[in-house]
């Protein structure tokens, strides 16, 4: 049990990120893609938090713990990853607004039908 | 105990994140995707990490969801006028 | 390339990148593991600088460079989409009609609306202190004005929303960040260096030196960038029409 519980979230952090390549891959809509984008996203955080836990410990704000009464989990990797989460979504604003360009430029999301009118 | 949320937390990210890249109509898949924003909340709350479950639900649970609906209703709108 | 040869090479790659990462997962250390040295360290500078949040220090004191890099992305993203998304020649704006909304639906809106953008901005401001901060209340306050939308409609959004002011803020408060910076080079130290300001008694609003400063400059950048961005989008989703014909 210890063992499996020592690589679980890992094991579903690669999960979730291959899911989201799979999706990206074969998405037959822009708009799919970069909903499958931030699956893959999702995957990295998962990963960072699960790098940063320390069993038995407690969030590393200390406005209500004694500093030092508790050990506390990685705050680096919370770090890390809350600033992403938020610029994350701006990206996937960009990308959505990329998106809106090329419907109204080609008048289609598809990415097949998109590369035979390039020829 | 922790270690049991910490596991179905896990185990219902990945089931919702599978869902989500399956479900082709990206309406649908916004909606999942919100769902895969409050599941992953739950999940960083039981690992410690208050401050990203925090961004996590404002995030994932409205505002990427919210811009993908737009974006959709967008592409749609402009379909329906071409035919 | 046909449909199939593609998902061939599709499957090919990733059963090969799962190989690689699944062999890299099984050498991490494991789960739940004693050993964070970084995470050690960064809290005990933490409190030495007299900030309750840890995370709030390594954001805006230990990796406030770092901090400035996230912001520049999320700037030039937003600057992206006001250019891709602007009102083009051939396009024009129909005014949507206002739209009938249950009561129900418009009585919980506008009670949440104010608790949901004091929730946002008590997150800002409590940054160094609880778990929240700028990058979180800034989303929570710029979302909660939206549900305006839901509540009235359009036309009543646009009315606490003049979109220019709020792309004004985004630049201001993104060279507000910077200015501190700059301030501390001119204090004799190192570019955002916290060394400029009194630490403060720990576990009150002014602790932590400059990170209230960075923290309050993040969170309304960030929540004018979301404004700005949902704003553009709204516009191309209720509003701008292409002209027909074209």
């Amino acid at each position: 049990m210890r063992a499996v519980m020592d690589v679980l979230p890992y094991l579903v952090a690669v999960w979730i990120f291959l899911a989201g390549c799979y999706g990206l891959a074969t998405s037959r809509n822009l708009i799919h893609a970069v909903g499958c984008l931030s699956v893959c996203q999702s995957g990295t955080y998962v990963l960072l938090l699960a790098v940063g836990y320390r069993d038995d410990a407690t969030a590393p704000v200390f406005s209500d713990v004694e500093p030092g009464s508790r050990p506390v989990v990685d705050p680096v990797v919370q770090a890390l990853a809350l600033t992403d989460v938020v610029v994350g979504a701006t990206v996937t604003a960009l990308l959505l607004a990329l998106v809106i360009q090329v419907a109204k430029r080609h008048g289609t999301v598809d990415p097949d039908e998109l590369s035979e009118l390039r020829g | 105990m922790a270690d049991a949320v910490v596991v179905v937390a896990l185990l219902l990210v990945a089931g919702s994140a599978t869902v989500a890249v399956l479900v082709r109509d990206p309406v649908r898949q916004a909606l999942v995707l919100a769902v895969l924003g409050v599941v992953l909340a739950v999940l960083f709350t039981a690992v410690q990490a208050p401050d990203v479950a925090l961004s996590q639900l404002a995030v994932g649970g409205a505002l990427t969801p919210l811009l993908l609906l737009l974006a959709v209703r967008k592409v749609k709108r402009r379909k329906g006028r071409e035919r | 390339m046909s449909p199939r040869t593609r998902l061939g090479l599709v499957a090919f790659g990733l059963a090969g990148l799962a190989v690689l990462l699944v062999a890299a997962c099984l050498r991490l250390p494991g789960f739940g593991g004693d050993s964070h040295p970084y995470g050690d360290r960064a809290v005990r500078e933490s409190l030495a600088r007299h900030t309750a949040n840890t995370i709030a220090s390594v954001n805006f004191d230990q990796r406030a460079f770092d901090t400035l890099g996230e912001m520049t992305i999320l700037f030039a993203a937003v600057v992206g989409c006001v250019v891709l998304l602007r009102q083009t020649r051939d396009e024009h704006r129909a005014r949507p009609r206002p739209a009938d909304v249950a009561p129900p639906v418009r009585r919980y809106a506008l009670i949440v609306l104010p608790i949901a953008l004091v929730t946002g901005l008590y997150v800002i401001a409590h940054g160094q202190l609880s778990p929240g901060g700028g990058f979180q209340g800034g989303v929570v306050a710029a979302t909660s004005l939206h549900l305006l939308y839901l509540g009235a409609d359009y036309r009543a959004l646009e009315r606490v929303r003049p979109v220019g002011l709020y792309e004004v803020g985004d630049a201001v408060s993104a060279s507000a960040y910077v200015v501190t910076g700059l301030a501390g080079l001119i204090g004799g130290t190192a570019f955002l260096a916290n060394t400029l300001l009194p630490y403060g008694t720990f576990n009150t609003l002014s602790s932590g030196g400059t990170v209230p400063l960075l923290n309050a400059a993040i969170g309304m950048e960030v929540a004018c960038a979301v404004v700005v961005l949902l704003a553009r989008f709204l516009d191309q989703a209720v509003e701008i029409e292409e002209e027909s014909g074209t």
